[in-house]
């Protein structure tokens, strides 16, 4: 069953989709959505690394995301404005990232497929990948889960019942590392953050609890993969854009309903 | 009576700077008291309290806590984002679960009870002060901690918060520590006033504070009419809050 390219691109699809509704809910309460976007585009940088030094694509990118998580908040310590800094790093990040792999001859021919993704070139290990990938995200979260809401509703609240924020905050750089990892091959680093923020924005609306919003957010995360994918394959289109596109069109029209 | 917390000569710095917050701060505080903290903007009060939470690093000077002691803590000026949906009924469980039960004698204790299933968001400033303050009465602490707890309500809303507080104190015997803006009113509902400065300029009885040079000259001298004019109306309109609307008018 396996064999088949579609099957395998809806698995790996939906694999993504679970993790990225819950974990694009923290991002978009933790206003954080400008932070996924540059450890997504560090992860160009990483596809050329391990290109270069002949590494897991997954490995290199995990370690690159991380890496500018670090870098992020070791200059927001110093006292540079949250914004300022990562609007210096996502570009610059993208920036070296696309020159690095103008030294890898083989990557150049797939750049685009690492910019926007993939999904239908997915196999059988990348499905490992990615479903491996996504219950450890899945499971960070979940073990972390009072705590982290907590701490996104007010971090001196979360203080005072003896959470340290900064521990939650490293939380959210691992498992936005690994999401990272595992959403290049399907919506490409360009559109990773993408995944995140719609599908959560959209289910705002229709949630009372958090938890309630990170449920609706996997569902409209994994509808807007099914109907992308239906979309690719009817009108010809690029999966992973046409996956995002259909989180948008998800996103619009759930405006037409009160907000909860 | 031993106290709850005890600090002596605490020093504090600005984080991150050698800036000096607090220096030789010799604090206590028994069980059942009402401690108020009052001072200048930047004169360290909300610093102490976070430094008696545990929550600042001490440049020199030592806290004691009895062990054991909870502490519920409501926050100066908690912002809430549209962006995270969150009933009353959540809220109160975080970070630890609580049952219905439990949560809805808390929520009736504070005067707001049934709100349950209303955002936070859709609360009104008043309304929100007190879920906060149900939050902190949950797991039946020691001692209340309140950062400006008043911040953003109107006088009447002020008074009856206070009046909740003593209410509170009376009904669950914890002691109250509260730093505040709200001079007038809320040295009236103390047993004990603190005026801090970079250090404690004078600490006593409400009376004894609003008389001494100290606070007069850190206030202003007219601020003692009003003082009275609360204590006045505290003492013989307790039990009516509309009268309450009337006050500082």
């Amino acid at each position: 069953m396996l064999d088949d390219f579609l099957i395998r691109a809806v698995l790996a699809g939906l694999g993504l989709a679970v993790a990225a509704g819950v974990l694009g809910c923290f991002v978009v309460w933790r206003r954080m959505a400008y932070f996924g976007d540059s450890t997504a585009h560090a992860a160009i940088l990483g596809v050329a690394l391990s290109l270069a030094f002949d590494l897991s694509i997954y490995a290199g990118t995990i370690a690159t995301a991380l890496a500018v998580a670090l870098l992020v908040s070791m200059l927001t310590s110093r006292g540079h404005a949250m914004d300022t800094v990562l609007g210096v790093i996502a570009h610059s990040a993208l920036a070296f990232g696309l020159v690095a792999i103008s030294f890898v001859p083989s990557a150049r021919v797939d750049l685009a497929s690492y910019l926007f993704g993939d999904i239908l070139a997915v196999g059988r290990s990348d499905l490992l990948w990615i479903w491996g990938g996504s219950f450890l995200i899945l499971g960070l979260l979940c073990w972390r889960w009072q705590n982290l809401v907590t701490a996104s509703v007010n971090e001196e609240l979360a203080m005072a019942a003896g959470i340290d924020p900064r521990l939650e905050r490293l939380v959210m750089s691992v498992a936005l590392a690994l999401l990272v990892a595992i959403a290049i091959r399907i919506v490409g680093s360009l559109l990773i953050s993408a995944m995140l923020i719609i599908p959560a924005a959209t289910a705002r609306r229709f949630a009372a609890t958090p938890e309630r919003m990170a449920a609706i957010a996997c569902i409209i995360a994994a509808l807007s993969v099914l109907a992308g994918l239906w979309a690719s394959l009817r009108l010809d289109t690029p999966a992973g854009p046409s996956i995002v596109a259909s989180a948008a069109a998800f996103f619009m029209f759930a405006q037409v309903f009160r907000s909860h | 009576m031993t106290a709850l917390i005890a600090s002596e000569k605490l020093s504090i710095n600005r984080p991150g700077t050698a800036d000096p917050v607090l220096r030789d701060v010799d604090f206590h505080i028994a069980p059942g008291e009402i401690v108020t903290v009052v001072g200048p903007n930047g004169s360290g009060k909300s610093s102490l309290i976070r430094a008696l939470l545990g929550h600042m690093p001490l440049i020199a000077g030592r806290i004691d806590r009895r062990a054991g002691l909870r502490i519920g803590y409501v926050p100066q000026r908690v912002q809430l984002d549209r962006s995270i949906p969150m009933t009353v009924r959540r809220f109160l469980s975080l970070p630890r679960w609580v049952g219905g039960q439990v949560a809805a004698l808390a929520l009736a204790r504070t005067g707001v009870a049934g709100l349950e299933a209303r955002q936070l968001t859709e609360l009104s400033g008043g309304q929100f002060q007190r879920v906060l303050l149900a939050r902190a009465l949950l797991h039946d602490p020691h001692l209340l901690v309140l950062d400006e707890p008043t911040q953003g309500l109107d006088q009447p809303g002020i008074v009856a918060f206070y009046q909740l507080i003593e209410e509170v104190r009376r009904q669950t015997g914890a002691a109250v520590l509260m730093v505040s803006h709200d001079l007038l009113v809320v040295m009236g509902a103390s047993d004990r006033v603190i005026c801090l400065n970079g250090h404690v300029c004078c600490e006593g009885t409400p009376q004894y504070v609003g008389n001494a040079p100290e606070y007069r000259a850190l206030f202003g001298a007219d601020s003692k009419g009003t003082l009275a004019l609360y204590r006045h109306h505290h003492d013989h309109d307790h039990d009516s809050h509309h009268d309450c609307a009337h006050h500082g008018e």
